[in-house]
């Protein structure tokens, strides 16, 4: 029993070690230190932005980000991309409003048809990369056409209110941390990212999946070689994806007490943005989920202080687009010099 | 009289290497000058400084006697000198007149491209290295050996004097190893000076005049290549004596069948391909490059499919859809090009090690047993001797040789007992392959079946207890190891269907279609 229990501390002990020093280490800081820079120079320049009910807003505001970020740093290591992310949040956040408000279930079964609708089309873009052998931007891109307009019809084009279940938007907009530190009144969303965000770090640093994620983005073919069911393994990888995204479906549905069908659609840029500037490697093989994190808040640092310095919208998206292209060639740089 | 290039004491230091150590080294013109070392060797550092790919940290060049300094591949396009990468860069979607002069194309007025003079001055290359290729040819639809004339045409182009050639017969067959040297005569008889980097010490008999051989970052002696014995050229190399003991070769082995193969056929590339192979037995597969070797692996393997066919292992028929079948049933597949189908480079060495058999060292809930994953990767480190800071090292900082253990471990890792080895050591330099060979030798005794495809005959010769040799497609002949010999075995790799037939005394093969080389 007592060496059970060393063994799982030596996992996590290895996992954190290898999430702290790991060949991405260099760009983790490099992202850590722009947070940093950004957090300090908005709240020199404007002293609201520092004000608590504000940084509680830009938590709140990176949760549905960071989930999606999240599932989509597991794709992107893979080497692949998807771009149904978004609209597949929206199809999840849909059946949930189907079967809590249309058909009156409890909560727990809305929430599990959520996340197995989540995996079952995840599992589905996998099947068309994997067997069919459909490139992952335009299976994916299928996809996210396809569930964008599922929701729509399903829906009847009009938002699904969550009345019958009051308890529903508690999940994300309450705050347990309120309950212990008052002061600190941190929705449950954020605490779901966060959970969020550990699991599926343990995961890629510690389990055959995770193993095989990296190993499949790296040199898929060698894997394939070495006897590893790679179309299984890409289908499995695309599933869990799928579900990550569920969790961000009933995340917005719960924040917004209702499912917005017309939502979604952009959501899966700002994720592929996130993970970039992360440090993930768009070509595969290399990427933390840690990183996705860093990169999501520093989107939404971003356009939170952008706004409170009254920056007009259209410029906002500029400036996210020139810290793309910047991430990206500090990357380059990195690696040009290893 | 002044050498075309003349190397004083060139030092070059990389982060954590010294890669050159005072090389020095002439070359005449219209001498061919083989650079010959193990990998690492420094052979290539020193190559690209007179390429203009890297800058030396002190020492020399002198070109025609005079200092010059090499700031970068225009400049040395500008001393006459080229060189020709053992992987070509070539755009296979432009035609081979458009690879030529690529950034120097003709124009015509307001620069629109002069097509016309483009073609007619490749055309013009091409007949003066007495070759024929259609200039308009895309070079995506030439041959290998064509694309490294258009290689050497490329270089030609810019009046170059010398000629670095880096292993350049590496994807040859004979026939085409003899037109290039025909070609690299010409040019000796004009007066160009080439440096040969090549591993073959018979293509190093048959071309140069002088050898120089490279060890550690020196350059460690220059000599004849004609009148130095292979031996000497060897142990300079590695810097030791060479064991020359033979492995004592079993004339037949008695061991259970571990795989047969009936009747396998797929389109024109397999036709009718049937052996058998035993515990303990190192089948060797011969034959010319394109003959179907590593095709017939890959069916096996399950890596490409087939179209009829039946494999048996251990006495039971399996059907086989893809390499996860073939690993189960205990075959395993080591591709000759080992980063690309072998490992995962960007990987550390003990996901490589047990990248076939991770599945065997987890935990509940699909974790991984990092404890036993690194004793695995340590005991294998270990047991073949794989040079390697840690098992945490990155796969791609590993030598050739130590790239090839790695594949190994993958395999024995997983228990694997059949072992198809796809040119085990090409790319492996002369010290590592003893240890390969020495390596499969005692697989062998442990009971493993292995098939083993090489193109190298002394290779084939040394390790094999039994040899089939392919020729388009099928399986022309087999011998035992006592009547195999480099000219029996060459025989049978150029020996046509329509020859075959007749010396099987019948043409059970004609059901699979057209007879080939027609």
């Amino acid at each position: 029993m007592s060496t059970d229990l060393s063994q799982t501390n030596d996992v996590s002990l290895r996992s954190l070690r290898a999430a702290l020093f790991d060949s991405a280490a260099g760009q983790l800081l490099l992202a850590f230190a722009s947070l940093i820079v950004l957090v300090a120079g908005f709240g020199i320049a404007s002293p609201n932005f520092l004000q608590t009910d504000n940084l509680i807003g830009i938590l709140q505001a990176t949760a549905v980000n960071g989930v999606l970020a999240v599932a989509s740093t597991y794709v992107i290591i893979t080497g692949g991309i998807d771009l149904s992310v978004g609209t597949l949040m929206t199809f999840c956040a849909v059946i949930a409003g189907v079967f809590l408000t249309y058909w009156g279930y409890p909560i727990g079964v809305g929430v599990a048809a959520a996340l197995i609708c989540g995996a079952l089309c995840g599992a589905t873009s996998g099947f068309l990369i994997a067997k069919m052998e459909v490139p992952p931007f335009i299976a994916t891109l299928g996809m996210m056409m396809l569930l964008k307009g599922l929701s729509l019809v399903i829906s009847g084009t009009k938002p699904i209110y969550f009345n019958d279940t009051p308890d529903f938007p508690v999940i994300a907009q309450d705050s347990l941390i309120g309950y212990l530190v008052p002061s600190l009144p941190i929705p449950n969303a954020v605490l779901i990212l966060f959970v969020v965000a550990v699991a599926a770090s343990v995961v890629l640093r510690s389990t055959v999946l995770g193993r095989y994620i990296f190993a499949l983005g790296s040199n898929e073919e060698a894997v394939r070689l070495s006897g590893v069911d790679t179309d299984f393994w890409k289908i499995v990888i695309y599933a869990v994806s799928g579900a990550i995204c569920g969790i961000a479906g009933l995340l917005i549905a719960s924040r917004l007490n209702s499912a917005q069908p017309a939502l979604g659609q952009g959501y899966e840029l700002d994720a592929i943005a996130a993970v970039v500037i992360g440090g993930t490697s768009l070509s595969g093989g290399r990427g933390t989920v840690l990183g996705t994190i860093i990169g999501s808040f520093i989107i939404s640092v971003l356009t939170n202080g952008l706004r409170i310095l009254s920056v007009a919208q259209e410029w906002q998206t500029v400036v996210t687009g020139v810290i793309i292209i910047l991430a990206v060639y500090a990357d380059i740089m990195r690696r040009r010099k290893t | 009289m002044t050498a075309l290039i003349e190397v004083r004491n060139l030092d070059k230091s990389f982060p954590g290497v010294k890669a050159l150590r005072s090389a020095s080294f002439t070359l005449e013109a219209g001498e061919v000058h083989a650079l010959m070392g193990e990998n690492g060797a420094g052979k290539s550092t020193l190559m690209k400084m007179l390429a203009g790919i890297y800058s030396w940290d002190s020492g020399e060049v002198l070109v025609d006697g005079a200092p010059v300094t090499i700031a970068g591949p225009k400049a040395a396009q500008a001393l006459g000198i080229g060189i020709i990468h053992q992987e070509l860069n070539l755009m296979n979607h432009l035609t081979a007149a458009q690879n030529i002069f690529i950034g120097r194309e003709p124009r015509r007025r307001f620069g629109f491209l002069d097509e016309g003079k483009l073609n007619f001055d490749a055309a013009a290359l091409f007949r003066r290295m007495n070759v024929t290729i259609d200039p308009k040819t895309l070079v995506g639809d030439l041959t290998v050996a064509k694309q490294q004339i258009v290689e050497i045409a490329k270089a030609l182009s810019f009046h170059s004097r010398v000629l670095i050639m880096d292993e350049p017969t590496a994807a040859l067959n004979t026939a085409e190893i003899d037109d290039l040297f025909v070609i690299i005569r010409d040019l000796k008889a004009h007066g160009v000076g080439i440096v040969y980097i090549s591993h073959k010490m018979d293509e190093l008999k048959r071309i140069a005049d002088r050898v120089t051989v490279m060890r550690d970052g020196e350059t460690i002696a220059t000599l004849p290549a004609q009148s130095t014995p292979v031996e000497t050229i060897i142990s300079l190399m590695v810097g030791r004596e060479l064991a020359h003991a033979e492995p004592p070769k079993v004339p037949e082995i008695q061991g259970d069948e571990a795989l047969r193969v009936v009747g396998l056929s797929r389109g024109r590339a397999l036709r009718d391909i049937s052996f058998s192979v035993r515990r303990g037995e190192i089948l060797g597969f011969a034959g010319l490059m394109g003959a179907g070797r590593t095709e017939v692996a890959r069916a096996v393997f399950g890596a490409d499919p087939i179209d009829t066919g039946e494999i048996w292992v251990r006495g039971a028929k399996l059907k086989i859809h893809s390499p996860a079948d073939a690993v189960r049933a205990g075959i395993a597949y080591l591709s000759e090009d080992r980063k690309r189908f072998g490992l995962v480079t960007a990987m550390d060495v003990e996901a490589n090690i047990s990248l076939a058999s991770v599945m065997r060292h987890r935990r509940a809930w699909g974790f991984l047993d990092f404890p036993s994953l690194k004793a695995l990767a340590a005991r294998y480190v270990k047991s073949l001797t794989i040079k390697t800071p840690s098992t945490a090292q990155v796969a791609k900082l590993l030598s050739g040789g130590n790239q090839q253990k790695l594949v190994i471990a993958k395999w024995l890792a997983r228990d694997s007992d059949i072992l198809f080895f796809d040119e085990p050591t090409r790319g492996i330099d002369v010290g590592a392959k003893a240890e390969i060979y020495k390596l499969l030798q005692s697989l062998a005794d442990q009971g493993r079946a292995i098939i083993m495809i090489s193109s190298e005959l002394p290779e084939i010769l040394r390790m094999s207890h039994r040899i089939l040799v392919m020729c388009e497609g099928r399986i022309s002949g087999e011998l035992t190891a006592a009547e195999a010999t480099q000219e029996t075995i060459m025989k049978l790799a150029t020996r046509t269907h329509v020859a075959t037939g007749t010396a099987r005394g019948g043409a059970h093969g004609d059901e699979h279609g057209p007879v080939a080389n027609e």
